[in-house]
This record gives structure tokens, C-alpha cells and sequence, in this order.
């Protein structure tokens, strides 16, 4: 009996999944921009950066936050100094 | 003094907006309020089946518009509350029967005659719509607790948002308290949480809505529904009485026996 509880209780639990999805879908309705376009619009960045300053591509990270209806763009673009390159050979 | 002018709204379809509407109307003239509801969803006329009131309609709101019939000759008394009045949609006409200034008009005509005006306005977020928010000074978003209709109910807020209508409130409806506590449904607070709107009223699921509308005879009406008590609740909100949302309460006060909640950590 308890076993079928725990069980039940598994396959039910899927308030998380979808919060998140809505959060999701929220925030690409709100900005008015599509999970694909934004992934357009990353490689822009990278290209525009990258012209400018040695970036660690495969780690950018370009998505929105959401705080009460207020919408932003957050770019976490890490880039390659001499320090860090020193840091990475050691490694 | 002018009555107020409440639209009930929701962007997706089969929510629960003539219903609540209808519950909403029966449960302020139960409560002694001059009450007029307007079926705005023309071509799809389902607020006088909902309120039982299908076989007293003579005309509709286009017939007066057109100028075939008075205001009060349009209006179907309810004989249950007969402060309840309600102007039904034509059935067999389109959405262009009516303009923004025609539904903007008839708003207010009623609402010199009434203390509440309730619009219950079609799906989608067209033409219907609009002529149904612009004489509103309050607008009821209607949801469910999925994510298909929180969607929909987010563009309907943001709609009105910008076009700077302030006062829009939400009410959750067909809420699974048991499934909420499996985890198996958002919580109004994760709801509220992602929509970051004012939450009016919780509206459990309850079968007894459906033999209500059966019968025509609006949950309100029965006093062993959760539904209705929850649509009587609402409207004692809606008339200026300062009545928590119980859902919302129970969690503070199981969040101040556990710990803090989550929002007040971050």
C-alpha cells in the first residue's frame, strides 16, 4: 500500500516541470522573442565581442531574468586574459 | 453614482469565464446589489443557458443597438433575484455587429441603472476583446491552473497592461487543492508567483458546476458547493469586503510554523 503511494505520488509531482515550462514560455512571450531566436541573437553577440576581445565561446551564456513583469537580457561572456591562460595551461 | 463595470476576460477558451460570470452576477444580487450582465460573446450567446434564463429572451444586445427595441425591453429580469438583469448576445450574427463605441454605450447605460455591470467577454484576444475591456474599470482574468492557460492569461495582462488598464485581477479556477498538495498541480502561489498579478479568488473543482449548469440553476445557489462558496467569497471581495484568499493563508501560516517562505529568502 505504501509503495503504491510513493509510486503514485512520483508520477503525479509534475507541478515543477510545469512551472518551469511556464516560466519559460513567459518569459520568450514577454520579450517577444523565440528560444531560437535568442540563439541567433548569441552568436551576434559572440561575433561582435569576439572581434574585440579572446572569449571562452562554449561557455556564454545568454538568457532573461525575470523580476515583477521586468524583463532583462543577462550576457555572462567569459573572456580569455593572460592570467587566465596561464591558470588553464597549469591545469 | 454609476455602477462599476467589471469584464470578465481570459485569452483561452473553456476556462471557466461564463461561468464565472454568471456565479458572480447571481452571487452580488444575492447579496442585495442591482446587478446587469452583458453577454458580449456574439454568435456564441451561452450566459442565458448558464443562468437558466434561455426560454425568457426576446431580443439581444444587437437588436437594441439597431434600434429595435429599448434598452429595458432587452434586458431579461431573473426570477429567482429579480435585481439580476441580463442583456443577451445575438446568437446569429457575427463579432462586427458590434462596435467599441456600441459595447462602450451599452456599458454605460447600464451601469446608470445598476451597481455591477459584468461583461462576459468571448475567447481570444480580437476584436471581441476590445470592445469588451474598454468600458471596464475592472478587468477578471479567468485561469486554470495549467500551463496552456496561464500562457494565455499572461498575454491578456500584458495586453491590458500596456495599454496602461491598471486594475486587472485574477481568479484561479477549477483548483485541485489534492493535487496541488501531491505536487501534481501549481500552487496559486507559484501562479501568482510567475504572473506577478493580484489574485481575486480560488475557485476549487467541484462537479457540482457542472450539474449546475445542467440544470441552469448557477453553483452559487448551492450551499454544500465549494464552488459556490468560493464564487460567494468573491463576489463579498468584489463588493468591498476585506476577505482573504484561504489558500493563500493556510500556506503563511504553515510557512510561519516551518521557516520562512522562499520569497521572503531571496
Amino acid at each position: 500500500m505504501r509503495l503504491l503511494d510513493l509510486f503514485r505520488r512520483r508520477s503525479q509531482s509534475t507541478q515543477n516541470i510545469a512551472a518551469e515550462r511556464l516560466r519559460l514560455v513567459l518569459t520568450h512571450d514577454r520579450a517577444n522573442i523565440s528560444p531560437g531566436m535568442l540563439e541567433v541573437l548569441k552568436d551576434e553577440i559572440i561575433a561582435v565581442i569576439s572581434k574585440h576581445l579572446d572569449i571562452d565561446i562554449d561557455k556564454v551564456v545568454v538568457n532573461f531574468t525575470e523580476d515583477n513583469r521586468e524583463t532583462r537580457l543577462m550576457a555572462d561572456i567569459p573572456v580569455h586574459t593572460a592570467r587566465s591562460r596561464r591558470i588553464n595551461d597549469r591545469a | 453614482m454609476a455602477g462599476k463595470i467589471i469584464t470578465v476576460s481570459s485569452g483561452k477558451g473553456g476556462v471557466g469565464k461564463t461561468t464565472t460570470t454568471a456565479n458572480l452576477s447571481l452571487a452580488l444580487a444575492m447579496l442585495g446589489y442591482r446587478v446587469t450582465c452583458i453577454d458580449a460573446d456574439i454568435g456564441l450567446r451561452n450566459l442565458d443557458v448558464m443562468l437558466g434564463l434561455e426560454s425568457h429572451v426576446y431580443y439581444d444586445i444587437v437588436n437594441y443597438i439597431e434600434g429595435h427595441c429599448r434598452l429595458r425591453q432587452a434586458m431579461v429580469r431573473d426570477p429567482r433575484y429579480p435585481d439580476l438583469c441580463l442583456i443577451p448576445a445575438a446568437q446569429t450574427r457575427g463579432k462586427d455587429a458590434l462596435r467599441v463605441e456600441d459595447m462602450d454605450r451599452v456599458a454605460h447605460e447600464a451601469a446608470e441603472m445598476a451597481q455591477f455591470v459584468l461583461i462576459d467577454s468571448p475567447a481570444g484576444i480580437e476584436h471581441g476583446f476590445r470592445y469588451d475591456t474598454t468600458p471596464a474599470d475592472l478587468v477578471l482574468v479567468v485561469t486554470n491552473p495549467e500551463v496552456t492557460a496561464l500562457r494565455d492569461a499572461d498575454r491578456v495582462i500584458g495586453l491590458l497592461e500596456a495599454e496602461g488598464r491598471a486594475d486587472t485581477q485574477l481568479i484561479l479556477n477549477r483548483y485541485n487543492h489534492e493535487l496541488v498538495r501531491k505536487n501534481g498541480m501549481m500552487s496559486a502561489e507559484t501562479v501568482i508567483d510567475l504572473l506577478s498579478v493580484d489574485l481575486l479568488g480560488i475557485v476549487p473543482e467541484d462537479t457540482r458546476v457542472l450539474g449546475a449548469s445542467n440544470q441552469g440553476q448557477p453553483v452559487v445557489l448551492d450551499d454544500r458547493s465549494a464552488a459556490g462558496r468560493a464564487f460567494r467569497d468573491i463576489a463579498r471581495r468584489l463588493s468591498g469586503e476585506e476577505l482573504p484568499v484561504k489558500a493563500l493563508e493556510q500556506r503563511r501560516f504553515l510557512g510561519k510554523l516551518f521557516g520562512p517562505r522562499r520569497k521572503e529568502l531571496a
